[in-house]
């Protein structure tokens, strides 16, 4: 075992490393620029030197990179404080489903603006009455003529408010059981009648947006799949979802624990000293290393050109809630003072109070906990689902509360 | 990133299983649990003739000369089956602390005996309750006589040799002492795995050679305890992902209230949290190898990393299988029991959780470079 490239791989991090470093763009370069317009700007740049979506085919932007070699860039791309979140849905759950459903006029129409960023979606999925249990959505499509009149509302949806494009699955039957009468469409987010709303988040910030539609008319042209077969159509973007999403778990790690408990005391005594902490501190290190060497394990999969285990997907599982954890220890080490959430009197916790008050979040994006716990127990361990209450009966008779 | 074993090794570890499927199947454990023997001496000699005790010991001394990595792949497979063979105490701690410290006459008379299985040798460093330090050894060597007691001694009383944690002046010391002598007295003591043998042992003025390559004796003994961690740590593993097959497979039988236990969410998420605490500590375990065999500086972190993990893992997964069982896993007639019982004594062999979590944090405060950081990853 080593950690060492292959000298292809070694080869193809030299040649990323060269152009990244002789083109990110330089503090003077973006001075004055919004996040979002320096990420179009730097998505511009990447795409027209070919590396940008480097996994794609040449015919709609990338280069045919292999699964190690966009692992590799992304390492690299990693190094510099470039905006990439952006596009990170667009490009990493709806492109697939363009690639999978799409014709192919609209794949060469729309994937290459989409590598590029030129073009931003979103993707139009979670309801107030349907988030874990999506395909309970109400949002309907009627037909008329050509079109496709949509009303209801979506929620969640991240970037809604600067995306060009959005994709959404709505109920075009309700008298049939809830995964059959669903069907998939894009959508241009400038159409007449639908109104975005941000929702302000506890943290204060605003990711995502409440999107509502009144009298929506959609071409049937831009319907993916068969009316009737948006469910199989919304799987392809939810499997690629996890890859998507939970790259990552903010600034707060086992590191900030061990420096707040070297900086405070317990009982006069440096609280690292103290037992129950070191207790605390080691049990972190044991699942934070072991999400990472568990990411080397799936990268070794790749390099050989093997399909990794399901060992990743406990990622998000474990590393969330111990987001939750140690920015609460953390302030809990702080006594009074980690309380403080002013950059004015304590700049340097500031991360441990943004890190708490984010961590509900990623706990549920994505697939909550629970239903991240489903997932492996059903697809890893092959336990069986749940019975439904819901299951065979038609929508439009399903007990909603 | 090459973080994987070769498919020379992964072949290895498929005989192993195979092997001990055929040789170490649930009845055979619950011979020695059932009996009086304190192990199965045929199952040790087959596994001699499989050239396993010989594995990481040198060419020159009888061995096979391999890597760690197969020494870990085997370690996993005698967890997996519960062997109960005096693997962990001859080969993991006393044929390290030979091969490692031992002069080059010790070596010579003693590491080709463990290689081919016709000796047995164990690792004494407790004296009883509470964590062995420096300070507390009580049991003295002076003048090439060891006197004190050890207690308790796994494999005590099959073992030809032991190596010796004692104290001398204010240090401590790493000897060797032959054990049929007449300075010796092994009394048998019983813990909660009756699969595996304990005794203690009484020393007075028993013949001890020291092991001379080991200058600052407890030093020498916590890098033997960071090595036997790994190892030990797969050995969990074994036992840990066993656990969770077995409780995966009683989910998917047992029907309540009309349907499959497993089906029932109560169920499926412990399960998963036992896949999850396998995963960190299957991984950990891959870091802890790579330490152990190629990356010394790295050993004590990665050593108590992997053992703090597989501790949790191989508990957790040991409990919660009865658990899931219901109350058939509290029978003697079940084999959760296995598990339940190696699980926990491993997990004292060589140090507690809370003993490992304080050294991991050492490590973290000690502050060594991550080797894998090269990579950018």
């Amino acid at each position: 075992m080593d950690f060492n490239d292959t000298p292809q791989e070694a080869a193809f991090r030299q040649e990323a490393a060269e152009w990244l470093a002789a083109n990110v763009p330089s503090a003077e370069e973006i001075a004055g620029l919004s996040r979002l317009e320096t990420a179009k700007l730097w998505q511009k740049r990447k795409f027209d030197a070919g590396w940008a979506c480097i996994g794609w085919a040449k015919e709609f932007g990338g280069r045919g990179a292999s699964a190690i070699e966009q692992v590799i860039w992304r390492q690299e791309e990693g190094r510099y404080d470039v905006p990439a979140s952006f596009f990170v849905i667009g490009q990493g759950m709806i492109a697939p489903t363009m690639m999978a459903w799409a014709t192919d006029a609209d794949k060469e129409r729309y994937l290459p603006k989409l590598a590029s960023g030129e073009e931003i979606w979103c993707q139009l999925f979670s309801e107030p009455a349907g988030g874990s249990d999506l395909a309970a959505l109400r949002t309907k499509a009627e037909p008329d003529g050509d079109d496709w009149i949509l009303n209801g509302q979506k929620i969640w949806t991240s970037g809604a408010h600067f995306s060009d494009y959005g994709i959404i699955v709505v109920r075009t039957d309700p008298t049939v059981a809830k995964h059959k009468g669903l069907s998939f469409f894009f959508i241009d987010m400038k159409s007449p009648g639908i109104e975005v709303r941000p929702i302000k988040q506890l943290t204060g910030e605003s990711d995502f947006n409440e999107v509502y539609f009144r009298d929506v008319r959609v071409p049937d042209s831009q319907r993916l799949g068969e009316v009737g077969q948006g469910w199989q159509v919304a799987l392809t973007t939810l499997m690629n979802e996890r890859a998507a999403i939970g790259a990552g778990f903010g600034h707060v790690n086992v590191n900030t624990a061990v420096d707040v408990a070297k900086a405070v005391t317990i009982n006069d005594r440096p609280a690292i000293k103290d037992s129950a902490v070191r207790a605390k501190i080691a049990d972190w290190y044991v699942k934070e290393a072991g999400l990472k060497y568990t990411g080397y394990r799936s990268l070794t999969a790749l390099s050989r050109g093997e399909l990794p285990g399901p060992e990743n997907s406990i990622g998000k599982l474990v590393g969330a809630p111990q987001l939750q954890q140690i920015s609460s220890f953390c302030m809990d080490l702080l006594e009074a003072s980690g309380a403080i959430w002013d950059s004015d009197w304590a700049e340097e916790q500031d991360k441990i109070a943004t890190g708490y008050l984010g961590a509900p979040g990623l706990r549920i994006a994505g697939g909550t906990d629970e239903i991240m716990a489903n997932i492996v127990a059903e697809r890893v361990l092959g336990l069986p689902q749940e019975p439904r209450a819901d299951k065979g009966i038609p929508f439009n008779e399903v007990p909603t509360g | 990133m090459n973080f994987e074993f070769s498919q020379d090794q992964l072949l290895l570890r498929d005989q192993a299983r195979g092997f001990l499927a055929e040789h170490c199947p649930p009845k055979a454990v619950r011979t020695v649990l059932d009996g009086e023997q304190d192990w199965d001496e045929t199952l040790w000699n087959k596994v001699a003739e499989m050239g396993w005790q010989a594995t990481v010991i040198p060419e020159a001394y009888g061995g096979l000369g391999l890597s760690y990595y197969e020494l870990v792949i085997i370690a996993e497979e005698l967890g997996r089956a519960v062997a109960p063979i005096p693997f962990g105490s001859s080969i993991y701690l006393a044929a390290e602390a030979i091969q490692h410290y031992g002069s080059e006459q010790q070596k010579s008379e003693w590491l080709p005996k463990l290689a081919s299985g016709e000796a047995i040798a164990t690792f004494a460093l407790s004296e009883g309750p509470g964590r062995a330090t420096v300070k507390s050894l009580a049991a003295q060597v002076s003048g090439g006589g060891l006197t004190g007691r050890k207690i308790p001694v796994p494999d005590a009383g099959i073992a030809d040799v032991a190596v010796v944690v004692a104290a001398n002046g204010d240090g401590a010391q790493l000897v060797l002492v032959p054990l049929k002598q007449s300075g010796v007295t092994v009394t048998p003591v019983r813990t909660l795995d009756f699969s595996r043998g304990h005794g203690c042992i009484e020393f007075n003025n028993a013949q001890a050679e020291t092991l001379s390559g080991a200058k600052d004796g407890w030093l020498a003994t916590q890098q033997l305890l960071d090595r036997a961690a790994v190892l030990y740590a797969w050995e969990q593993l074994g036992i840990a992902d066993a656990a969770l097959e077995q409780a995966r497979q009683y989910a998917l039988e047992r029907y309540a209230f009309g349907r499959q236990i497993g089906s029932y969410q109560a169920i499926k998420h412990k399960l998963v949290a036992m896949y999850t605490k396998n995963t960190i500590a299957r991984s950990n375990a891959y870091m802890g190898a790579w330490a152990l065999q190629d990356g010394p500086e790295q050993l004590p972190l990665a050593a108590a990393t992997a053992r703090v993990a597989a501790i949790q893992a191989s508990l957790f997964a040991a409990e919660e299988n009865i658990q899931t069982h219901g109350g058939m896993g509290f029978t003697w007639e079940f084999d959760c029991q296995f598990f339940y019982r190696r699980a926990k004594l491993l997990s004292l062999a060589i140090g507690s959780e809370a003993h490992w979590q304080d050294r991991l944090v050492a490590a973290l405060e000690h502050g060594t470079a991550d080797p894998s950081q090269q990579v950018g990853a």
